[in-house]
């Protein structure tokens, strides 16, 4: 299978595009996602079409049409419910909502009514939507365009959670939450879109509820998720420069979480480092401390530490937001303070 | 719109099974045998059998929380429901749902919805889903007064009429979100006036009259079927009872006798017998057998539900996920 370098954001397209065109019942929908594309009153291609707001469904509507490739009026609670109608009678949709932060208006529909139809019809319905969204500080689009949220979503039974960190996993998780039967939310990280990476040209797909050890080690764990893998490896180099060898699982999933892949780790290492940008209460960060001082405690040599966001909004002054973010340098230091 | 005898005396057999349905169940509450809540839809049984009258078994409805009615007209099996609403695995949501999430699959039912204004956007998507499939099925969409001011009911309208879904909207207006009166809680009296508002045609019909409300769900259909888009149909009617089993005095701390004494004379069953007896459609014997053929249902119904077992304790963590 060729493989070439692409983008994170022509990852998810690409996903999309094949899912696409392997399954007739696969649609798209949300805000902007055609935006601009194939109107009659447009000249040519079009090739300034929008495709959403951030370009990732850029030229999926010239190629499967309007009919299937939809903009939605701003109606978060009309377009999130019509997935769910949608998937529960024979579709595969993809409603792209456009920013984490904006769940607020239409979250009766995801955790009322996608996340809890199967359990309440004792099964007897299945949801296979996803919904995509982009998550993350460091944009400067200040508390209601920056937050991760994905915990809130990785709290609720029924759904299943995804955050990718690299091109390759974004385009084989993309395929898996498609071709999946229950719904899934599925984050994109909007500092992620421009960073590159090997991507087979086929189509193929990375399993949910699997973590990948993105680097091994020996002394301490980093358990991590989306942008905050890039962070987590970037410490490691550094650590390795000072002897500390560290290992990075990217949990990929957040729900269905990859247990064994962290107690592994921490069994070997006796290390516990988690790296989350969202904010630290009731969180995956909780969440992982949670699992590993429950089934691994014995195995610990130092207390397990959290690296999180702070509990606060997004800040909108840059210098605000940087410190918002956890940095690599925090890392590095939680890290060394853990080997005495 | 001349109906055929047969359709007239289904017709009238659904609407007594809803009726005695829900009747059963206050008898059940009031014995402690079934658990929760249940709102009763007694005084509104021509709305949902006129309108699931001119449905066909793969046409798609969305319910409400007072959803028996709903459920029953689109073909729902009274066993299934029963055991359900005793919290039995032989329900039809295996004992997870209960009142409120009566849900087949099978015949088109998305489900009865435990959140005002949850259903329309589903509806909504059951639509787009039909019409992307190539199919002719039609959703009808029920909702409550109440609902009419969700913003579910402004964007699931919006978006239909926008995208010519074949979706009809449905709304009960029975006067009353749980206590406050349609006068308390929007300033309007005809709910079809904000139809125009989408560019779809909006009806106003006596929720009692089972033939008013099937004739305009008739013409809803054929237009949604033929991919002229959404219609709002309105049909006044009354909850005869409280909000719920719960509900203090079965609504009188804040409806009056006399309105409710109203509203008990214009008694859709009674409309519809009348003019069965009149027209010479049936007689008052042959009306009679159909109401002893519905009350041995329900007593089949009550029976299978109690020999029913329970969900087995490890049950609770099935179907979350596929």
């Amino acid at each position: 299978m060729a493989a070439r370098t692409i983008t994170f954001r022509e990852a998810i397209n690409e996903a999309m595009r094949l899912e696409m065109r392997r399954d007739p019942t696969v649609i798209l929908f949300g805000e902007d996602v055609a935006g601009g594309a194939t109107l009659p009153h447009m000249e040519g291609e079009n090739k300034e079409a929008w495709g959403g707001v951030l370009a990732v469904s850029t030229g999926l509507a010239p190629e499967f049409g309007r009919n299937r490739v939809l903009d939605t009026p701003i109606s978060e609670s009309a377009f999130i419910g019509a997935a769910v109608g949608a998937a529960s009678t024979g579709l595969r949709p993809i409603a792209e909502l456009m920013f984490v932060d904006f769940f607020g208006v239409c979250f009766d529909q995801i955790f009322n009514q996608g996340a809890k139809l199967r359990y309440m019809f004792g099964g007897k319905a299945q949801v296979p939507m996803v919904v995509r969204s982009m998550i993350g500080a460091g944009f400067r689009a200040a508390a209601q365009h920056s937050e991760c949220l994905y915990s809130i979503f990785t709290h609720i039974p029924g759904l299943k959670t995804v955050v990718p960190s690299t091109p390759y996993d974004a385009k084989g998780l993309l395929s898996s939450a498609i071709r999946d039967n229950d719904p899934v939310m599925f984050f994109e990280h909007k500092l992620l879109y421009d960073t590159q990476g090997e991507v087979p040209e086929d189509n193929y797909t990375v399993p949910l509820g699997v973590a990948d050890l993105k680097r091994e080690g020996s002394d301490a764990t980093i358990v991590t998720v989306g942008r905050m893998v890039h962070f987590s490896l970037q410490a490691a180099e550094k650590l390795a420069e000072n002897g500390v060898n560290v290992e990075v699982v990217d949990l990929r999933s957040l729900s269905p979480m990859d247990g064994d892949a962290i107690l592994n780790s921490v069994k070997k290492t006796h290390r516990l480092v988690v790296v989350d940008e969202d904010n630290p209460r009731c969180s995956v960060a909780t969440d992982v401390v949670a699992l590993v001082a429950d089934q691994a405690f014995d195995y610990l040599d130092a207390p397990c530490k959290m690296i999180t966001a702070p509990h606060t909004p997004v800040p909108f002054s840059p210098g605000l937001e940087d410190a918002y973010i956890p940095s690599v340098e925090t890392i590095v230091s939680t890290v060394k303070s853990l080997m005495g | 719109m001349k109906l055929k005898k047969e359709k007239l005396l289904e017709l009238y057999a659904t609407m007594q099974t809803i009726r005695q349905f829900e009747s059963r169940i206050v008898d059940l509450y009031a014995k402690g045998e079934i658990p929760g809540l249940a709102h009763l839809y007694v005084g509104e049984e021509a709305v949902a059998t006129g309108v699931c009258a001119a449905l066909k078994d793969d046409d798609y409805i969305t319910s409400t929380h007072r959803g028996h009615g709903h459920v029953i007209a689109k073909g729902a099996q009274l066993g299934p429901m029963m055991a359900e609403l005793f919290g039995r695995r032989t329900g039809y949501c295996k004992g997870k749902g209960g009142s409120m999430h009566i849900a087949d699959m099978n015949i088109g039912i998305l489900g009865a919805n435990g959140i005002a204004g949850g259903g329309l956007p589903i509806a909504v998507g059951a639509g787009w889903s039909a019409k992307w499939r190539g199919s002719d099925q039609v959703t009808a969409a029920f909702f409550g007064d109440g609902s009419s001011n969700n913003g579910t009911f402004h964007e699931s309208l919006n978006l239909a009429s926008l995208k010519k879904l074949p979706v009809i909207f449905v709304c009960e207006n029975n006067l009353y979100g749980i206590s406050v009166s349609q006068a308390r809680h929007q300033p309007i009296l005809d709910i079809a006036s904000r139809a125009a508002g989408y560019n779809m045609p909006g009806v106003t019909v006596d929720g009692n009259d089972v033939l008013e409300v099937h004739q305009a769900a008739v013409k809803a259909v054929k237009r949604a079927r033929v991919g002229e888009g959404p219609t709002l149909i309105e049909c006044k009617t009354y909850r005869w009872r409280g909000h719920h089993g719960g509900d203090p005095n079965q609504g009188a701390r804040y409806r009056t006798k006399d309105e409710i004494e109203v509203w008990i004379a214009k008694c859709p069953i009674h409309r519809l017998t009348a003019k069965l007896i009149k027209d010479k459609v049936a007689t008052k014997n042959k009306l009679k057998t159909i109401d002893k053929e519905v009350l041995q249902k329900i007593d089949a119904a009550v029976e299978f539900a109690k020999v029913s077992e329970f969900p087995a304790a490890d049950e609770i963590y099935e179907d979350v996920y596929v």
